[in-house]
């Protein structure tokens, strides 16, 4: 199937081409999910991914998947999730993609179950589920504090026997397209520096977030936002990017580890946020959104916690430790800005005094082990130190909420790097039940789309041009260094476009970008193209600044504070105007257009779901 | 604060190649992989590492530092005596890409070959019920972040490259299989004939260096071994077995792989099958 390129072609350009009917980009959980359905459905699968197959950031995730399974808490259901998820979202949420993902999420589970995952069992030897921030009943289907690594190796496992084909190492550097619809990608092989053609009837992009884009993030350094980047470079349009999820816990020391993630499950076990008085901070920070569901005093949360992770119904309220994400990072915040802080600048966060030394190597054996290697610190014994870490994007690719497909034909986007189901907040968990619920329909609707349209043509010029700008950085006489840019636009996304936002550190944050994204069309490499970890990071550099541009563009258009978007000079949600707006943003002639989108009408039936006590 | 280290670093490819020694500042809690990150952002940009968490989950970083098969990410800096020079070199059992990145695709294209787990029907109520006492053992297993190290340190892999030898990793793979208790396939011919675990003579070296602490001899290989055993030389195990009934396991063929690069099949594109290029 490889050959040498077209005789249209300058002789210098070679390549391989591969034909599919449905390429997916990005081999984390969505991408494998959605090549799973799409070779089930019978059609030709390509699953292309820019490192080893297995490896991708899904690994990472460590607390649950949340789906309303019910088998601890027999009162949950469909309904009380998607509640959940609607009001972690601020209602800025697609509410059928909050509704599709709270209905289908419980099969999903089941599904990978069969496929050989071996999740924590309850005492009757059904899956375990634990309590989670936001979740109001225990939802979250776990395996102690490495559930990502189970996912995606069951996924791995039984992908690998489903007949789809994998490119590993190998990085797509543009959507090729044809107006307004996708006809392939081009991409480059990591290790020889080779050119490789895909030519594909569907794409589905799953290549997960920007975290990297951040100083301090929790993140891999794959998640340099591409999926993102090349929807947007090839037409389509970004939803949401103001939404940056700062986790609440990561490390803060010592300096190799700041921002490496601690599971909210250190939370859902017991674990208790305390300043340097070792006074509980989460009391004070109770917002009116969550009042009434949440313990205004410490014996109700502790009575909370103990009734509702053994199996029995709390009258109690929760803990406010367990409020979603977005408030629990902003409390960090302002209790280190007020100088109750512990040493190195965060908090700390207490396991030791609340469960055995026994119990927190059962259920929390990564956390232990994290601890005890790189940070010197054993959470047996000791608190540990928290900070903020930028973790994940609720923006991304927009999509149609039924099919995943974006405005471009036949590109399909699913995961972190598509928009819409956690609207301004994300909560815990609920990001492995996306992946697994969208990943799946964007496969089927990708492999449908396929099946239903003509194979597209390729076009040499097109082709062509793709490879002029990747062999751009090694023709220049002199230049920047990538690995010295990227420094420079952590720092400067970190501080200006970060967890607290104001409008004249937003117009800076841009100006600084316009500059950061000059310096990238000025990037000089050296050497050849056999696994230059330089030129790589080009490509990571191009794609993280269109990402990081819309990300300020759209924090400076949403003048409020709502879920994961901050601003110092509009603290407060509007209730009115921006309570019923997304933000999008597109490419046009004259450089990125960000505009407000109304939110989609919510049905009769769907509002009385949403205003339904249970 | 700013102390310095030396590291002597690997630089070549499958033609061969020589250690490069280079210096860096080092900070509180750093490790190798962060020097290595020095020396590729400041010194070296072309410099080639396979890394992706830095946290010790995805198993990407592995190396031999100072000969000892180690992932980068979770070795610290401080571990080793001052002022001596720290070596990194690739993992020796793998054929070297560039650098410390070595092509692993051997063990992907074993990962296709062993039949996948194929799970007895629900229950009524359509759960699957499992006893957590029952899993606790796989579940160790199941910790594996598919780092090759094991692999790498596997003498049956590195002295008998030809032997279709499945090695550490594909071994607890296959016990972890045959020890779930949903699963409905006897993997025990092929762990004998095909992925040849009785070339295992347990010096554990694989256990010794894996970094999730999985037991992989004593409570994966030798069990898996006793099982195989049982089945072929023993008659008396073999006779109360079929006595004593219980649920028959069906006997597992190996996949159907084809050379097809394109349609049908799982192939982790290998090296030497990749097409033409400049």
């Amino acid at each position: 199937m490889a050959h040498t390129g077209s005789p249209a072609l300058a002789p210098h350009t070679k390549y391989e081409t591969h034909e599919h009917d449905v390429l997916v980009i990005g081999a984390g959980g969505a991408g494998l999910r959605a090549a799973i359905e799409a070779s089930a459905s019978g059609v030709s699968v390509g699953l292309v991914c820019k490192s080893l197959l297995g490896k991708a950031h899904t690994v990472m995730a460590e607390g649950g998947v949340a789906a309303a399974l019910g088998y601890v808490e027999p009162r949950d259901n469909w309904k009380v999730h998607f509640r959940d998820t609607m009001k972690g979202g601020r209602y800025l949420n697609q509410w059928r993609m909050a509704q599709l993902h709270a209905m289908e999420a419980p099969d999903r589970v089941k599904e990978l179950e069969e496929w050989g995952a071996l999740f924590d069992r309850t005492p009757d030897g059904r899956i375990l589920q634990r309590n989670f921030g936001g979740h109001k009943y225990p939802r979250l289907a776990h395996v102690g504090d490495r559930t990502g690594l189970e996912m995606i190796r069951t996924l791995q496992q039984h992908g690998v026997h489903c007949g789809m084909q994998v490119y590993m190492e190998c990085t797509v550097t543009r959507l090729l397209v044809d107006g307004d619809r996708v006809r392939g990608a081009f991409a480059y092989w990591r290790d020889s520096g080779r050119f490789v053609v895909f030519q594909a009837n569907a794409v589905v992009l799953a290549t997960g977030g920007i975290g990297r884009a951040f100083r301090i993030n929790s993140n891999s350094w794959e998640c340099t936002g591409d999926g993102q980047a090349l929807a947007y470079l090839a037409g389509a349009e970004l939803m949401d990017m103001e939404f940056m999820q700062f986790h609440p816990t990561g490390m803060v020391w010592p300096p190799s580890v700041r921002g490496t993630l601690i599971t909210e499950g250190v939370r859902g076990e017991g674990g208790t946020l305390r300043n340097k008085d070792g006074k509980r901070i989460m009391f004070g920070y109770i917002p009116e959104l969550y009042a009434n569901e949440t313990a205004s005093a410490e014996e109700e949360a502790d009575q909370w916690l103990r009734e509702s992770t053994t199996g029995g119904a709390s009258k109690a309220r929760r803990t406010p430790d367990l409020l979603p994400r977005d408030i629990v990072a902003r409390a960090i915040y302002s209790e280190v800005k007020a100088g109750r802080g512990s040493p190195h600048g965060g908090v700390f966060l207490d396991i030791c005094t609340r469960r055995s030394a026994e119990d927190i190597k059962r259920k929390l054996p990564a956390m232990y082990h994290q601890f005890k290697e790189l940070g010197d610190v054993d959470i047996t014994k000791e608190p540990m130190e928290v900070g903020p870490t930028a973790h994940y994007t609720m923006g991304g690719v927009r999509v149609d909420p039924e099919t995943q497909q974006s405005r471009i034909q036949g590109l399909f986007a699913a995961g972190e790097c598509a928009a819409g189901m956690h609207g301004a907040n994300r909560l815990g968990g609920n990001s492995l039940s996306d992946l697994l619920v969208f990943g799946r329909i964007a496969g089927l609707h990708a492999a449908k789309y396929a099946r239903s349209h003509a194979a597209p043509k390729l076009d040499p010029e097109e082709i062509e041009a793709a490879s002029r700008e990747a062999l751009a950085p090694f023709n220049r006489a002199e230049g920047q260094n990538p690995f010295a840019l990227h420094e420079d636009l952590k720092d400067k996304m970190q501080t200006l476009v970060g967890i607290i936002r104001v409008e004249a550190d937003l117009k800076k944050g841009l100006e600084q970008l316009a500059r950061l994204s000059e310096a990238v069309g000025r990037i000089k490499v050296d050497g050849n193209r056999h696994y230059n970890a330089a030129w790589h990071q080009a490509f990571d550099m191009r794609n993280m600044l269109v990402v990081s541009e819309a990300m300020a563009r759209a924090a400076l258009l949403r003048k409020e504070s709502r879920g994961a978007h901050a601003r110092e000079d509009f603290p407060d949600m509007d209730k009115g105007h921006f309570s019923k707006v997304n933000i999008v943003s597109k490419m046009t002639p004259s450089g990125m257009e960000v505009r407000e989108e109304p939110l989609p009408d919510v049905p009769a039936e769907i509002k009385q779901v949403l205003e339904e006590k249970e | 604060m700013s102390a310095k280290a030396t590291l002597k670093v690997f630089r070549g490819d499958a033609e061969g190649g020589k250690f490069q020694s280079y210096e860096v500042e080092t900070y509180p809690g750093m490790v190798v992989l962060d020097a290595v990150h020095e020396i590729q952002a400041k010194q070296e940009p072309t410099l080639a590492v396979r890394w992706n968490c830095k946290a010790g989950r995805c198993g990407s970083c592995s190396a031999e530092v100072n000969g000892k098969p180690r992932l980068m990410c979770m070795t610290r800096m401080s571990h080793f005596e001052e002022g001596q020079p720290v070596s990194v070199a690739p993992m020796r059992s793998f054929p070297v890409i560039k650098d410390l990145v070595t092509d692993v695709s051997f063990n992907f294209e074993m990962a296709k070959k062993i039949p996948p787990f194929s799970p007895r029907p629900r229950e009524a109520d359509g759960t699957h019920r499992m006893q957590q006492q029952d899993i606790d053992r796989i579940q160790e297993f199941r910790k594996c972040i598919e780092c090759f190290l094991c692999q790498d340190v596997c003498h049956v892999i590195r002295d008998h490259k030809k032997s279709n030898f499945a090695g550490p990793r594909f071994l607890i793979h296959l016990a972890t299989l045959d020890m779930h208790p949903l699963d409905t396939l006897d993997r025990r011919e092929l762990a004998k004939d095909e992925f040849k675990i009785g070339l295992c003579n347990i010096t554990k070296c694989c256990t010794e260096v894996c970094p999730e602490s999985i037991h992989i001899t004593d409570n994966g290989i030798i069990p898996l071994k006793e099982r195989v055993v049982d089945d072929y030389f023993d008659p008396v195990k073999w006779l109360m077995r079929k006595v004593a009934g219980g649920p028959e396991k069906k006997k597992a063929k190996l996949p159907v792989i084809s050379d097809e690069p394109l349609r049908g099949t799982f192939a982790a594109t290998p090296l030497a099958k990749r097409g033409e290029g400049e």
